[in-house]
This record gives structure tokens, C-alpha cells and sequence, in this order.
């Protein structure tokens, strides 16, 4: 038996390039479980939200965050589903290191029939040491809210 | 304005030093003042799509949009008062998404619900075709910049 397509690298590489803002920030999905993704996104200049240090914007993190959450929702369902972002809470714990690359890890710990729930951790060095926490809620099979990922 | 010190920049210096920040080029984000109120302006463009089956604005850049606009906003707000520049640095968002952002261009406002001497607590909404019709709101926390 083949993996679920949402967890073949290809599908989830061709989920990131096809995502403009994902593909323009250089997202990269590493590596995927039953109810898990790692993603990576390099150190650009054009990510920096303050000048004077060269620590990238909070945005950054949001936004790969919010990406690595979707996928590991994606991983656990297995299958192209439509899915919603409800609410995602941050806790920004330290600024991420410049020149560095910065990695999420998202967890789906609870798959439901109409919600998902998640908690990511972004880092730079060490999962030990993080840059900011996640918690996000996710509608499945949504067509009216805030639909995204591959219908 | 009044009770400003000539040191500290004015409201509009310092929403120009924030368009200028690399990240908020990136995204193509305007800062506009009238008066007292400050409106984000996020025009539309093709790179900040997530979803391009819908296609929908990438939620990551909604949140980025609106914590962007809560930092120019007490940045404004602590200028007004005569305070130091600076960034405030944010603590914690939590983001609601009420509709999907839609290929058109998006407006945020942001209204500080307390400004205490370390910690700000901010809301801010966004919305395209109807204020009043919302497509996403920030809570958050936000630790004040020291100087000044």
C-alpha cells in the first residue's frame, strides 16, 4: 500500500509552488507523518522586519505557521480535503535568528468530523528552543468560510 | 500636535519609516493617516495568494497584515504623544478568520484597547468590499519598545 497522497512529497512540494505567497517566501515541506509536517523557510532580505537587527518580521512566522498546521491536517485526513482556518494563536517567545533558516513542526491531535486541531513550534536552532507556538483550529470540507488548500 | 517633543518623529515620519520596513515592501502595504485614524491598505497582487484554486489571499499574510498594522498604530499613537520611536515587538495574536480573503484589496484598522507603560493590548479588523462584513480580526499583546 502507497502513502495517502497528501503525504507524497510531490504533492505537498507542488502544494508550495503552487501557493504564490508560499513559493515568493521559499516554503519547503521536509518531511510528513500520519498527523505531522516540518516545513522550512530560508533566510531572505526581503523578509526583514526590523532594519537595524535583520530579525525577520512576526509575519513571516504567521504565515509558516499557518502553513505547516494546514498540512499536517492535510497529512491526517490523507486525502485533498477543503479546510478553513478558524483561529490561529501565536505566542512569540524570541526574535528568530538573521541568516538562519526557520523550521515549523505542526501536530493535528485531534481530527473530528467537522474540526481539526493543531499545535506547531517554529524554531531555528533547536526544537527545544522555540521562536514562537501555535495552536490553530481548522473547518473541514468548508466551501463557504475560508476555504484553502487543494479542493 | 500638541505636548510633542521636537526630538521624536512625527505621526507621519514614522508610518513611512514602517512602509519602508523590507518585510511590509514585500507585501505591498500602504499606511495611510487621516488625522488621528490610520487605515492599512494591502493592494491586491498576485503573490499574495495561497489558494490559487479559489483563489484566496494566503491567511499568513492576513495575520502578517494586521499585526503589521497594530505596530504602525501604536507607533503613530506613541509618536502623537510626544513618545520615542520604535517598534513594539508583538507577544502574543490570536487571529480569527471570518471570510475568505478575497483577490481585491484589503484594509485593516487598529484600535488600541489599553496602552499600559510596558504592554499594549490592540484589536484590529480587516475587511475588502464592506466594513462592516469583516474578513478577519487580530487580538494581541504587544511588548512596548523601552526608550523614551
Amino acid at each position: 500500500m502507497s502513502a495517502p497522497i497528501t503525504r507524497d512529497p510531490g504533492f505537498l512540494k507542488a502544494m508550495n509552488i503552487g501557493s504564490p505567497q508560499t513559493r515568493e517566501l521559499g516554503v519547503e515541506t521536509l518531511e510528513v507523518g500520519e498527523d505531522w509536517a516540518l516545513l522550512r523557510v530560508p533566510y531572505k532580505p526581503e523578509m526583514i522586519g526590523d532594519p537595524e537587527t535583520g530579525v525577520i518580521a512576526g509575519g513571516v512566522v504567521t504565515t509558516l505557521l499557518d502553513h505547516a498546521c494546514g498540512q499536517a491536517v492535510m497529512a491526517r485526513i490523507g486525502q485533498p480535503t477543503t479546510i478553513a482556518t478558524l483561529d490561529l494563536r501565536i505566542d512569540y517567545m524570541r526574535p528568530a535568528e538573521p541568516h538562519q533558516p526557520l523550521y515549523a513542526r505542526a501536530h493535528c491531535y485531534k481530527l473530528g468530523r467537522s474540526v481539526a486541531f493543531v499545535r506547531a513550534t517554529a524554531y531555528d536552532r533547536s526544537a527545544d528552543d522555540p521562536v514562537a507556538t501555535a495552536q490553530a483550529a481548522f473547518m473541514l470540507n468548508s466551501s463557504s468560510a475560508r476555504p484553502r488548500g487543494v479542493s | 500636535m500638541i505636548g510633542a517633543r521636537t526630538s521624536a518623529l512625527s505621526p507621519a515620519d514614522v508610518l513611512a519609516r514602517i512602509a519602508d520596513v523590507p518585510y511590509a515592501r514585500f507585501l505591498g502595504l500602504r499606511l495611510d493617516l487621516a488625522g488621528d485614524e490610520m487605515t492599512a491598505v494591502l493592494p491586491f497582487h498576485e503573490r499574495l495568494i495561497g489558494n490559487p484554486m479559489l483563489p484566496a489571499i494566503h491567511g499568513g499574510v492576513l495575520g502578517a497584515m494586521m499585526e503589521m498594522t497594530a505596530l504602525a498604530q501604536l507607533a503613530v499613537s506613541r509618536s502623537a504623544a510626544g513618545e520615542g520611536g520604535g517598534l513594539a515587538k508583538p507577544i502574543d495574536v490570536t487571529v480569527e478568520y471570518l471570510r475568505s480573503g478575497r483577490p481585491v484589496d484589503t484594509f485593516a484598522r487598529a484600535l488600541i484597547k489599553r496602552m499600559g507603560r510596558r504592554i499594549a493590548n490592540v484589536h484590529v479588523e480587516a475587511w475588502q468590499g464592506a466594513r462592516g462584513a469583516p474578513i478577519a480580526a487580530l487580538h494581541g499583546h504587544f511588548l512596548l519598545p523601552s526608550e523614551g
